[in-house]
């Protein structure tokens, strides 16, 4: 009987939701080009193949950092131990990058390595204990940085041979490493998420864990996977970063959760889960990449940036909100 | 309108229809001060619309209400309350974290200033000798949430008390007592009738309601059937005014074509929920579970399926002993579970029909690494024909679906697992006549593709149309198996109230 009043209202909701949800789904790209487009008018700077590799080099740390925390997301979980990770994997990396040490290929792997046991270790805490994902690596955040800054004495490892500083900062072809590992990352990405067993019950675990479980997916493997990947990927940023500036800093990484964290929720993942698109992520990453861009070449000082960036951040969730289905 | 002077409520000609569909019709109470009148009828024969409207949750279509001899503007819950009608709810609601004497002066702390001062030790004064008056032992300063169900339920009491309650509405209020309680609980109800306070009792107990009532009124779908002195009826005569109608042309006809065994429990138990429970279903066979609400029937089915513990017995799978411990190995042993709560346990509301279907069988689709899309959606294209789903396409979002097409989903999503036994539980909760109609004939053609189907359903004509044998549960105890000539309204009823 009540079920009748419900269906009415979600059809009375549903052209009003649709219209919206219309306006998110392609008004994000639209918002990206039209802030690019205003840009180039503004300042003729902004439209220069230089300075879209600028933009997109700068952006990729954090769309890295963003793609991992979006399967999170989208699975209901946070992580905000991403920032320690970038510093742990970064100076454990380091470490065996020394010139004439070992091949190239071994602290890249050693710091891969060490990302995927921190995330495997923060989704083993979540599985099996009750504690809320977001205390868990709150917890591990202070640990990751604390670890980082134990493993380096505390003092930046410097010194690092020319194939490790090349993976960051060279260029094949002309084009910046770090743009076509980050294009290669999101090809990856999208493909776990969206075409495999493995995406899909991510989707299923945010959107309803009970349901999930009752239909036969196990909440602990999903939740592990998507936690020891996103420790993966915060590895592979902290590699970067430390071969970009040619340094392992313990103190790298700091504050770049939130940006992560902006990124996926400016690309309309959501943060009660079950929701979120890779390209979504990406382009929320860009978006940020862009503005700050901007705002710098208009020479708007940064504490503006700031605020102009956190509004933005607010006004996403906003529209997430209003867009969220079954929020009769 | 004539007013009885004794009577406290008059109701008349009561209608509330949702989206066509009458839910109360032209219903009728007069609750005289001072009486323990007591409302019944099935599942969904009314009663909590008609105290949701006296409580001022909902707006009826027509009708009068008098009372305390004016005409009762329903309004809100607010005005409900502070005109004398308190209603004790079946699930408790009180702030888990708040003191008893806080819980009981909710609301009405400081005669509504909200920035007065609040005085604790002044609340629990007045919450101590009101407790005292009602002869429980409960310590006003005590967290709600350190308290047993049962003091909970005698401090929703005490506040419709303090409220100077002369109406006092009681849903279920012993479904979690135990006897002692039952009894202090009758004791502080005689003691309130005695003061002039009249009580609008619940429940689906009979001996309960022959204990305490002097009058029973009786709902069924919606109509008011009648009204008598306690002592006019006995328990047979009460049930018949309670079920007594035909059964329709609902139920499509279907022989019962007996295969091989597929499921068989046996000792089952868990504790606190249910125990001892043996029964065997065949292929091609629907087994029946009736009782009451909240007997254990659901905890049985989340058992099997491997939602909850087991504590003790076997299940086996076409004769083989198997220990389900999660969803997982019970759908691929080739069980089914279409759960009672479609929102909670059944659907991702925020995914679209084609991914809610597919998400329990989603390793048949793939090739290699990734999911085939073309595989994936056939499955889905196919079984939303076969189940006539209405929706605009396969990635329409659940969320927007009706009732009775969500339920379809989630049982598409069971059988694209290729179960050999489905347990649909209330299958039909919540959703129309008509679409009713179709899960009936859904579970025939299940029944004709030899599925074993066990039907968990409060509604008894459904269960005695559809089931070819009847278990009975009551408190979490298996009272009878009942066979399809057995199995009557009656008999199903009085197997469900054995103590």
């Amino acid at each position: 009987m009540e079920n009748g009043i419900n269906t009415y209202v979600n059809k009375v909701g549903h052209s009003y939701k649709t219209r919206l949800r219309g306006i998110n789904k392609y008004g994000l790209m639209l918002a990206f080009i039209s802030i690019c487009l205003v840009l180039s008018f503004i300042t003729p700077r902004f439209l220069t193949i230089q300075n879209l590799m600028i933009i997109v080099t700068q952006v990729s740390i954090n769309a890295l950092l963003a793609f991992g925390v979006t399967f999170v997301i989208i699975t209901g979980g946070i992580d905000l131990s991403i920032g320690s990770m970038v510093a742990v994997a970064g100076v454990v990396a380091a470490t065996f990058a020394h010139p004439d040490t070992y091949p190239v290929v071994v602290p890249v792997a050693i710091g891969l390595l060490a990302g995927l046991l921190f995330g495997a270790f923060n989704g083993l805490v979540i599985t099996r204990s009750k504690v809320p994902p977001f205390i868990v690596t709150l917890g591990t955040m202070t640990i990751g940085r604390g670890l980082a800054l134990i493993l380096s004495k505390g003092r930046p490892v410097s010194n690092l041979s020319d194939s490790f500083n090349f993976i960051g900062g060279g260029k094949i072809l002309g084009v910046p490493t770090l743009i076509i590992i980050l294009i290669v990352a999101f090809f990856i990405c999208s493909v776990i998420l969206h075409k495999t067993v493995i995406g899909r019950y991510m989707y299923a675990v945010g959107g309803n864990e009970q349901a999930a479980r009752a239909s036969g997916i196990q909440l602990s493997t999903v939740k592990m996977i998507v936690y020891t990947l996103c420790g993966g990927l915060a590895a592979l940023a902290g590699i970067l970063l430390t071969s970009r500036i040619t340094t392992g800093q313990p103190n790298a990484g700091t504050g770049f959760e939130l940006d992560a964290i902006a990124a996926a929720i400016i690309g309309g993942t959501s943060t009660s889960g079950g929701t979120g698109t890779m390209t979504g992520t990406l382009i929320g990453a860009l978006l940020i990449g862009v503005i700050s861009n901007g705002l710098d070449l208009l020479n708007v000082t940064s504490y503006y940036q700031q605020v102009v960036m956190g509004t933005i951040i607010i006004g996403a969730v906003v529209l997430d909100s209003v867009n969220r289905p079954g929020t009769e | 309108m004539p007013l009885e002077p004794n009577n406290i409520l008059e109701v008349r000609g009561l209608t509330k229809t949702f989206s066509g569909v009458k839910a109360l019709n032209n219903v009728q109470l007069s609750l005289r001060k001072g009486e323990v009148h007591a409302l019944m009828g099935e599942n969904g024969a009314g009663k909590s619309t008609f105290m949701k409207i006296l409580m001022g949750l909902l707006t009826p279509d027509s009708g009068q209400i008098n009372f305390d001899g004016y005409p009762f503007k329903v309004g809100s819950v607010h005005d409900v309350l502070k005109s004398g009608i308190s209603m004790i709810h079946q699930e408790i609601l009180a702030v888990p974290e708040l003191t008893v004497a806080q819980n009981i002066f909710l609301g009405r702390e400081t005669n509504g200033r909200l920035f007065d001062w609040l005085n604790d030790r002044h609340l629990e004064k007045q919450a101590r000798e009101l407790l005292e008056q009602m002869r429980v032992s409960i310590r006003p300063d005590a967290r709600m949430k350190e308290l047993s169900v049962a003091e909970m339920q005698m401090v929703e009491i005490a506040k419709a008390i303090s409220n100077q309650a002369k109406v006092i509405i009681m849903d279920e209020p012993t479904s979690a007592l135990a006897a002692t309680e039952v009894t202090t609980l009758f004791g502080i109800i005689r003691e309130l009738t005695r003061k002039g306070v009249a009580i609008i009792y619940i429940s689906h107990r009979m001996d309960e309601i022959f204990a305490l009532a002097d009058t029973i009124t009786v709902l069924r779908d919606g109509n008011y059937i009648g009204t008598k002195p306690a002592a006019d009826l006995d328990e047979a005569a009460l049930i018949t005014m309670m079920v007594g109608r035909e059964l329709d042309t609902l139920f499509p006809e279907s022989e019962s074509q007996q295969g091989e065994e597929v499921l068989s429990v046996n000792n089952l138990s868990s504790k606190g929920k249910f125990s001892n429970i043996n029964f065997v279903v065949h292929a091609g066979e629907v087994l029946g579970m009736a009782g009451l609400m909240g007997v254990g029937r659901t905890e049985i089915a989340r058992a099997i399926f491997g939602l909850d513990r087991i504590h003790a017995g076997t299940v086996c799978i076409k004769g083989k002993p198997t220990a389900i411990t999660s969803p997982q190995e019970a759908i691929q042993a080739g069980i089914g579970y279409v759960s009672e709560d479609r929102k909670q346990v059944g659907l991702i509301p925020g995914l679209s029909v084609q991914y809610n279907m597919t998400l329990a069988s989603l390793s048949n689709y793939t090739s290699g690494l990734l999911i085939g899309s073309r595989k994936e959606s056939e499955a889905a294209t196919t079984m939303m024909a076969d189940l006539r789903i209405k929706a605009t396409g396969p990635s329409q979002k659940v969320v927007y679906l009706s009732g009775g097409n969500q339920q379809k989903v989630v049982i598409g999503k069971v059988l694209l697992a290729s179960p050999s036994l489905i347990i649909l539980d209330e299958p039909t909760r919540g959703i129309d006549v008509g679409a009713k109609a179709e899960i009936y004939k859904l579970i025939a053609r299940l029944k004709a593709a030899g599925i074993a189907i066990v039907l968990i359903s409060s509604e008894l004509p459904e269960l005695l149309g559809l089931s070819d044998r009847v278990l009975v549960l009551s408190k979490g105890k298996q009272t009878a198996l009942l066979s399809k000539d057995e199995a009557t309204q009656e008999t199903i009823m009085r197997y469900a109230m054995q103590p």
